[in-house]
């Protein structure tokens, strides 16, 4: 067993863990954050995707260790102070989910590629999501709840400068 | 968080009203089974076959029982007694159709690679996993085969040797002279199709969990499922727990596409290990062994002939299917193919039609309902051979669909036999001929053409029409299907006037508790925000058959309105008791009783609940409470139809073709909510899509599934897909009093035609006029080699 201490969601959470154990299952089965989904075993699907450090990672992909020290965001800790993020609003405004299981881990894809692209074509979009499956929407509805979070989150970046 | 959005004129129904499902989904609140670990959970682990058909010499799992964290193990003839059935099929579809048992663990034979052979009890997920790698198993290879056409040789390694032959069954249908029609036909149009096997990939894993009540024999089953009803009558069956006993829940179910439309050996094996050691029991499959344990779609090879005059005009349909079964029947195994039966014909007439379909065991996993279940298959063969008899006789594809679409009306017989009771396919052509802008697009088709450029346009067409609903109680009965096509609403305004409605349909991401809010809101005249729905739990919803086949709305969304209508009859005789009037001199409007002409003396609905509640001044005969039930069997299927366009470009150098442009216009009577309706063809549209350009299910020779995960099997991403372009024709459904249809499978039924003649029509220069899916890069390119005599 190996210690590790991690900040998840603004709290810092120390814990024993086998080196095996992957990130994706440390959250859901030692923290308790269940939102973060797992829908394959081959990194494929992008379900459990969450923010470490800020940046989008399939955490089917890393192991807890190596998750030691970082900081964490899962979809439990993307609103604050009671107020749905942007992109949470979007996808619920815009029907970009139906049976939303893909959802967390598609709406913290899509939170960290508006970081590095702010303003996306829609074509842009597409090929950001590429690692992130939905079977029940056809994609069309979050392609426009990215798009409309996106017009969002620049108005109020425009507003705030 | 604002959840609803209602007109100006007050009312919810027919608006795009956001979901109250949401919230809790993007919040990470759902609770889904992965989530569902009661106390004490022993994690089971299966070990299953690596072999496709071999006998099994031996099991042994005495090293597994000596790993760490290791509580039980268990191999199939140790738990034989467990069963009183094998496990459930639901349709025998002929007399004599021949069954193989089908045991959750198998006893001495394997059939398909995944079948079970021991199962791990342990601590954790992670002992459970590693101790099954320690089981040893010695198996008997035994000769095998896996394609359906193969396992028909007379040479053929036979599946279940007891029945001699790997042919299941065979179900014919017949109307009008099918030989006269092709004897007297001036063009004759003969075509094979090969509907590839697809693994259908919700995005949520299936999982079960078990919590027994030793002392009293009671168990809870949560399931990843779409039929929690069906599954507590069949499981009570086959293990001989008392009905009453035997609570089933499907919880947050993460999609479904008829992949948990089913019966499986893990909701069984669960249930025994939970009876045999008394504590709760959990099991949720990785994905790759999902590929195995989960059933497949399609799979089957299609001839269709149409017989026809020189300038296009059908005469006679003649279809002829052989479908893999895998290895053994699954809960509707058989009978999906024969949703299609009666729909080869598409939405064109015809004076003779001839079906025939034979069921043929594999050793491969069973195949079992797909999104669409039959009817896109059908609908894939039809509008494709159309295309093929357009061409034949040279005619435009948009004519020969109008030369031989069946009239509009009320009262069509189709030659399947089918009695059409809403159908207008011109209507849904010509909108989406409009959007296109046919002839502009002809143009542009042409420059490319003349101009050489290795980036070909094509356009593809498909008209269809699907018999969706299920349904009709009497029609399922005809064919030897075992259980009902009913379903069942209970609405019950509460004393403080909320109100509680229990539905029979269980959804897996449709969006019924938005659906069910809105008519029930219209319905009672009460506040979206305060109807609640309840469901997808045996004890809270005890009547119900469950989601599929497009029937939530068709038959549970009509008992809802009839079990509505049921309360309003009574509260308005408490109502004109309290208001000492008789009931014919009150009227019903936004929720409130209120006696004609005097408006002010009235009484709201929720008030008639609490006087309901209290009882404490009831009109005599009438009973305490505000609560009424439905249950509804729809007189016939409904019959959502419309036409989808493809615009496909296809690269001729790399054989790579892309989607640039997607029309649907469809029409599925009356809408409550167009939001979700669309979000329903959106998603049906990519999955159709999907088999035509990406995804295969394939075996190898010795029965390894060769796509074995996500890595190898393409479903699609966003990248693969333009926006969709809808439109809509309104034609409302005559047969239930909302003029409701289904439409959570036709986007699916009609997108894989359109695709495919897409990419056929790119290439039709060059000679090519057919290939068979998915029009993959190397398809394509092999096939453009072919047609132009080059080396393929």
């Amino acid at each position: 067993m190996t210690q590790i201490t991690l900040n998840v969601n603004g709290t810092q959470r120390s814990a024993e863990v086998e080196p095996r154990t992957l990130l994706a299952y440390f959250l859901r089965d030692e923290l308790g954050l269940t939102g973060t989904n797992i829908g394959c075993d081959t990194s494929s699907c992008g379900a459990c995707t969450v923010l470490v450090n800020g940046e989008s990672v399939k955490s089917c992909t890393m192991l807890a260790v190596q998750a030691d020290g970082t900081e964490v965001t899962t979809i439990e800790g993307l609103a604050s102070n009671g107020e749905l993020h942007p992109m949470q609003r979007a996808f619920h405004e815009q029907h970009g989910l139906q049976c939303g299981y893909c959802t967390p881990g598609m709406i913290l894809a899509a939170v960290s590629y508006l970081r590095e692209n702010p303003d996306p074509s829609e074509k842009q979009i597409r090929e950001a999501l590429e690692g992130n499956l939905c079977r029940c929407t056809g994609y069309h509805n979050i392609v426009k709840s990215i798009l409309a979070a996106a017009d969002e989150l620049r108005a109020t970046a425009t507003a705030a400068s | 968080m604002a959840t609803t959005t209602a007109s100006d004129t007050g009312r919810y129904v027919g608006e795009g009203v956001l979901r109250k499902e949401d919230p809790k989904l993007i919040t990470g609140q759902a609770t889904f089974i992965e989530s569902i670990v009661p106390p004490g959970t022993l994690w089971l682990s299966i070990v299953r076959s690596t072999m496709a058909h071999a006998r099994l010499k031996s099991v042994n799992v005495a090293h597994a029982l000596e790993a760490d964290g290791v509580v039980a193990a268990f191999t199939g003839p140790d738990l034989s007694d467990e069963w009183t059935a094998p496990l459930p099929l639901a349709w025998p579809v002929t007399d004599d159709i021949k069954i193989a048992d089908h045991w959750a663990v198998a006893k001495d034979k394997v059939c398909h690679q995944g079948d079970a052979v021991a199962v791990i009890l342990a601590e954790s997920r992670a002992a459970a996993d590693d101790a099954a790698e320690l089981v040893e198993v010695e198996y008997e290879p035994l000769p095998l085969v896996t394609e359906v056409e193969a396992a028909l040789a007379d040479d053929a390694p036979i599946v279940h040797e007891s029945f001699g032959t790997n042919k299941c069954y065979t179900w014919s249908l017949n109307n009008g002279d099918i030989d006269a029609a092709f004897k007297d036909a001036e063009v004759v149009v003969k075509e094979r199709y090969v509907q590839q096997r697809l693994i259908a990939n919700a995005i949520e894993p299936r999982g079960v969990v078990v919590l027994p009540i030793p002392a009293s024999g009671e168990f809870t089953l949560w399931s990843s499922t779409q039929i929690p009803h069906i599954l507590k009558v069949t499981l009570a069956m086959v293990m001989g727990i008392p009905e009453a006993k035997l609570r089933v829940i499907a919880p947050d179910v993460g999609g479904g596409f008829g992949s948990k439309l089913d019966v499986y050996a893990e909701e069984a094996i669960c249930l025994a290990l939970a009876r045999r050691l008394g504590r709760p029991i959990k099991w949720v499959e990785r994905r790759s062994e999902g590929y195995l344990s989960t059933v497949h779609g399609r799979d089957q090879v299609q001839y269709i002939e149409l017989a026809a005059t020189a300038d296009g005009k059908i005469k006679g349909i003649r279809a002829r299917l052989v479908v893999n079964m895998g290895a053994y029947l699954q809960l509707l195994t058989p009978g999906t193919p024969l949703l299609g039966a009666f729909l080869y014909c598409g939405s064109y007439g015809a004076e003779a039609y001839s079906f025939e379909c034979t069921g043929v065991y594999t050793n491969t996993t069973p195949t079992d309902a797909y999104r669409g279940a039959g009817r896109p298959e059908a609908t894939y063969a039809i509008e494709r051979a159309i295309d093929a008899l357009a061409r034949k006789v040279g005619i435009d594809p948009v004519e020969i669909r109008r030369r031989n679409f069946l009239p509009k009306g009320e009262d069509v017989a189709s030659p399947g036999g089918l009695q059409c009771d809403s159908i207008d396919f011109e209507a849904t052509l010509d909108k989406a001929l409009a959007m296109l802008d046919y002839p502009e697009f002809r143009k542009t088709q042409q420059a490319r053409r003349d101009s050489g450029d290795h980036r070909q346009l094509g356009v593809g067409f498909s008209s269809y029409v699907e018999m969706c609903g299920l349904a009709p109680s009497k029609v399922l009965a005809s064919l030897n299907y075992v259980a009902g096509g009913w379903d069942a609403a209970t609405v019950r305004v509460l004393p403080t006037g909320k109100v509680e409605v229990a539905m029979g349909v269980t959804p897996h991401g449709q969006g019924h508790e938005t659906s069910w809010s809105q008519i029930t809101a219209d319905a009672l005249g009460v506040d979206f925000d305060d109807v609640v729905v309840l469901h997808s739990d045996t004890q809270v919803a005890p009547l119900g058959m469950d989601t599929y086949g497009s029937r939530s709305l068709s038959v549970g969304g009509v008992a809802l309105h009839f079990a509505c209508e049921r309360v309003i009859a009574k509260a308005k005789k408490l109502a004109a008791h309290t208001l000492e009037v008789a009931t014919d001199d009150l009227e019903f409007s936004e929720g409130k009783f209120s006696v004609k002409g005097v408006p002010d003396k009235a009484q709201t609905i929720q008030e008639v609940a609490f006087g309901a509640w209290s009882a404490h001044d009831l009109p005599d005969g009438i009973e305490p409470g505000l609560s009424e039930s439905y249950v509804y069997d729809p007189p016939n299927f409904s019959f959502p139809f419309g036409t989808h366009i493809c615009i496909v470009e296809v690269d001729t150098e790399t054989g790579k073709c892309e989607i640039t442009r997607y029309i649907a216009v469809d029409d599925c009577g009356n809408i409550i909510n167009p939001m979700i309706v669309d979000g329903q063809i959106h998603g049906g549209i990519a999955q159709g899509a999907a088999q035509a350009l990406y995804e295969e299910a394939v075996f190898d020779s010795a029965g390894n599934l060769l796509t074995s995960s996500m890595m190898n099997y393409l479903v699609p991403s966003a990248a693969e897909f333009p926006s969709f372009e809808l439109g809509r024709n309104v034609t409302p459904n005559p047969t239930n009093p909302m003029g409701v249809k289904g439409i959570g499978e036709a986007g699916t039924i009609a997108a894989t035609p359109a695709v495919v003649n897409a990419v056929i029509d790119a290439l039709s220069h060059l000679g090519v006029e057919h290939l068979d899916m998915p029009a993959s890069p190397e398809t394509v390119w092999k096939t453009i080699q072919a047609a132009q005599g080059g080396a393929s």
